[in-house]
């Protein structure tokens, strides 16, 4: 049924009887955590650890992985979903695009038969405002619900077993440029969603619905005053110079703060024994920085909040009046780490900015900053005040050509989840290795109007490649191993338990890697890029199952998908020039592929039925 | 009177994720344009605008219909339109513009200041000291953070607090999104407005309150920055045949090109003549 129009239809909730007392909303996805045969959340669990306990492929058997069934979504733009496996079911969404956007499907997730599938409606004025491809980055599924979350702001509550919509709730306005593309997280009763379209000027926030009807229980914006942002007297940030009221404010121009962006686009992490979640905010919008004068919090920060009330415990701003586009919305992974000898509570934060942030999650206390990519544009971070150090040399002005700026605009790392092993105790990281050139740029032409802006153009970094996956020790701060790949590596991690990792490329190839050295054990060519999230589960069959969308897209993607010309190297925001022979390698595609171990001693690979 | 467009709504005939069709030729006798449903003074979609009006006049002289690709244009309006092969031609771009091939330019115009008749501002250069206390609006072009050239001098200049950014954008449910920067100033929001030349001039020529017009000086300061701009049509890249038509259609046409803007408001200039003698 359509997901039109401002009005939650109470009425279809009634018709679908009696919802589920919200008694049981505590422990369901907790408990599903806790066993490896599910995927129960785009992050797999409230730690964002990626991390999939099961072994039964290791590093000794994985070049024995083979395809054992595969699913089209029907849209070839970017997949960048996290499919999710519950009670044996699995739960994909598609991108926004094709006859059916945000198309939803139930899959058995064994033999890949189709069991149900919602198309909701959006609105098709959605294609033309979202910044950057129309992809989504996954479900969530709580008590007998998945959530899906619509291009054009509706987040949907569908039965589990029968495909029915439950409710839906519009939360923002894709006429003025908002969208939603986060995987949405459940935390508490309560599903938390954030919005897009910071490029366009639209004030970031976190909504908290109720599970049950999708009543708002609580929406905090990161501009504003403090009333807005959620700010009251439990709010304890751990720096001097995030204390004070309304900063949000005082630290922009006049009125700025009303579409001053910080959009909430990546992850939400929570720790059930501090009762905080986490998230991190996008870049400032949409004025050029000379016009947007102040450190113009709360953009590019992370904040603590209590997920009850949503009011804020800690925020630290990691990049105060951005200048690269450095969005802080990456993923805040939760660990207990020995660090110096004491048992600390963490979050490990890899920066867009090049920095990897080990901070104590429980105060916003900067631990350690180090970078983990070439960075020129700042000269560290100082670990008395938080504050990152600018690099005023590096500084872009509209007409002034800046080059060699490192890391350029999408960051050392974007969106791509990174996967943490608790045996390896490595943080496996896939990221770009780009940098820019800023100059005073052609005409851009918006609405019949001209103007001149700064080109961008992202190129290699140095050493000549484009993106790298690496494995990270946050205790002894440094890079362990790399692998170097020609395109960034814009898709997910997976860590197992039988110590091997996974991602995907760019240019089709999806890897399984040794976790304790990085030696490549396995690959497959796909039919399109990899942008996707691996997951990892059980089938009904005992065995051990890895699945990941194919196709490629998103920003540094649109070229090969939605007919960029390459031969233009500052369309999609000066993405196409780093990317520009992408189109040489792969086209589109809308893949879901599903491989397990196969070729052993007498195993039946014909997938005939069961006499 | 207030320009409003009489329906609720402005519908979008907009074909989403369509695989991009290879250019099929188009029937004979159809000249088909690629234009923004809503966005006046330009185009729209009951054909009120001047390139609604540029747009028949080819067509006459061709001997063809005009049909129409409707699409916003913002980011991707030249990819799911001009280039989708689903149009042929786009009536205004700027000359050189990177996506397109481009036409001759058939007019320059500039960026003006527009104030409010009775106020006597009397207000074109980008250096008058009273800019650090009017309360100024400019246009937010919102992608990858552009600011237009006057919202860039100003903030060159350190006035930051007295502007306030009207996005290009607006809500596209309602009708010519960015006519609300000059609506501001006939409400008295703000004292002034910095706009693009035709949109200054067409939705002044319509406001309910005497608006004045002045083009803006004094912006050699700022370079790069540029404050005026050559506009001409585009056509896809390698499209030499049409590009040559519309060439010769401009050659032959340019006076009534000039009335028909002049009918609409836009503010015109000549091109700067170089030192050497020539054109830039």
């Amino acid at each position: 049924m359509s997901v039109r129009g401002f009005a939650r239809l109470l009425s279809v909730l009634c018709a679908f009887g009696a919802l589920p007392s919200s008694a049981s909303a505590q422990t369901d996805l907790a408990s599903r955590m806790k066993d490896p045969a599910q995927w129960p959340m785009a992050a797999r669990d409230y730690a964002n650890t990626r991390y999939s306990e099961l072994d039964q492929i290791n590093a000794a058997n994985a070049s024995r992985l083979q395809l054992a069934w595969t699913f089209s979504v029907g849209a070839d733009r970017g997949q960048e979903a996290a499919p999710l496996v519950l009670d044996g079911t699995m739960y994909v969404v598609g991108p926004y695009a094709g006859p059916y956007p945000n198309r939803v499907f139930a899959l058995d997730a064994t033999t890949g038969e189709l069991k149900w599938s919602y198309a909701p409606k959006p609105e098709p004025a959605a294609a033309g405002v979202a910044c950057c491809d129309v992809v989504n980055r996954g479900l969530a599924f709580d008590n007998g619900k998945v959530f899906l979350n619509t291009l054009d702001n509706h987040t949907v509550a569908i039965d589990a077993k029968t495909g029915k919509e439950l409710w839906h709730t519009k939360l923002g306005e894709i006429n003025k440029g908002e969208t939603i593309t986060m995987a949405p997280v459940v935390v508490k009763g309560k599903v938390m969603v954030g919005n897009s379209g910071g490029e366009l000027g639209v004030r970031g926030w976190v909504t908290a619905l109720d599970e049950n009807t999708g009543a708002i229980a609580w929406r905090a914006y990161s501009t504003g005053p403090d009333k807005d942002v959620l700010i009251g007297q439990d709010f304890k940030p751990f720096y001097d110079n995030l204390k004070g009221e309304d900063l949000g404010v005082k630290t922009w121009p006049a009125d700025r703060w009303q579409v001053g962006g910080g959009t909430v686009w990546g992850w939400i992490s929570y720790d059930p024994d501090l009762n905080l979640i986490y998230y991190g905010t996008a870049n400032p919008s949409p004025w050029n920085a000379n016009q947007r004068s102040g450190d113009n919090l709360w953009s590019a920060s992370i904040f603590a909040r209590d997920p009850d009330t949503g009011q804020a415990k800690w925020a630290y701003q990691l990049n105060p009046h951005d200048l690269f586009d450095h969005d802080e919305i990456n993923e805040n992974v939760l660990l207990d780490l020995e660090l110096n000898g004491q048992l600390r509570k963490v979050l490990i934060h890899p920066g867009r900015n090049g920095y990897m942030y080990v901070m104590d999650r429980a105060t916003g206390e900067v631990i350690s900053a180090d970078a983990y990519e070439f960075v020129n544009s700042y000269k560290g971070v100082d670990l008395k005040t938080g504050k990152i150090i600018p690099n005023e040399e590096k500084t872009p002005l509209v007409g002034k050509t800046v080059q060699n700026i490192c890391p350029a605009a999408p960051g050392a790392k974007d969106w791509q989840p990174t996967a943490w092993s608790p045996r390896t105790k490595l943080l496996y990281v896939p990221h770009q290795h780009l940098c820019m050139d800023f100059k005073a740029s052609q005409v851009g032409y918006i609405a019949g109007t001209p103007y001149v802006g700064a080109d961008v153009d992202m190129y290699a970094g140095p050493g000549g490649y484009r993106g790298e996956f690496m494995a990270w020790d946050p205790v002894a701060r440094k890079k362990v191993w790399e692998i170097h790949e020609k395109f960034p590596v814009w898709s997910g991690a997976l860590v197992t338990a039988g110590d091997v990792a996974f991602y995907g490329t760019m240019d089709r190839l999806f890897k399984a890697v040794d976790a304790k050295d990085g030696h490549v054990l396995w690959q497959f060519r796909a039919g399109s890029g990899f942008i996707g999230q691996p997951i990892s589960y059980r089938g009904s069959d005992g065995q051990q199952y890895i699945a990941i969308l194919s196709g490629v897209g998103g920003w540094p993607g649109v070229v090969a998908n939605a007919e960029v010309d390459p031969r233009v190297r500052n369309a999609a925001l000066g993405f196409t020039g780093a990317t520009q022979d992408l189109p040489f390698y792969t086209a589109g595609g809308s893949e879901l592929l599903v491989f397990k171990l196969g070729g052993a001693k007498g195993e039946d690979t014909s997938h005939a039925p069961p006499k | 009177m207030r320009l409003r467009n009489s329906r609720t709504g402005v519908t979008l005939a907009v074909l989403i994720g369509c695989a991009p069709a290879v250019a099929a030729a188009a029937p004979d006798g159809e000249l088909r344009v690629c234009a923004d449903p809503n966005n006046l003074p330009f185009s729209n979609s009951a054909g009120a605008g001047f390139e609604n009006r540029l747009a028949a006049m080819v067509g006459e002289h061709f001997g063809q219909q005009v049909s129409y690709t409707w699409w916003a244009q913002r980011r991707g309006f030249v990819r799911n339109t001009l280039k989708a092969g689903k149009c042929d031609l786009v009536i205004g771009v700027p000359a050189g513009y990177d996506l397109v091939e481009t036409t001759k330019p058939y007019y320059r115009s500039t960026y003006v200041f527009v104030t409010r008749r009775e106020q006597h501002l009397d207000l074109s250069s980008l250096l008058d000291p009273r800019l650090h206390r009017l309360v100024i609006g400019v246009h937010l072009i919102g992608d990858g953070g552009n600011n237009p050239p006057p919202a860039q001098a100003l903030g060159e200049q350190g006035i930051v607090d007295n502007v306030r950014g009207y996005s290009i954008y607006g809500d596209y449910r309602r009708a010519d999104p960015p006519a609300r920067l000059i609506e501001a100033i006939a409400d008295g929001e703000i004292d002034v407005a910095a706009a693009w030349g035709p949109l200054g001039g067409y939705f002044a020529q319509h406001s309910p309150v005497p608006l004045t017009v002045a083009p803006i000086r004094d912006y050699e300061r700022f370079a790069p920055q540029q404050f005026q701009f050559a506009i001409a049509m585009g056509v896809r890249k390698g499209d030499h045949a049409l590009r040559d038509r519309l060439n010769a259609f401009i050659d032959e046409h340019r006076l009534e090109i000039k009335s028909l803007l002049r009918s609409y408001g836009v503010p015109l200039v000549e091109a700067p003549v170089t030192a050497s003698g020539g054109h830039e």
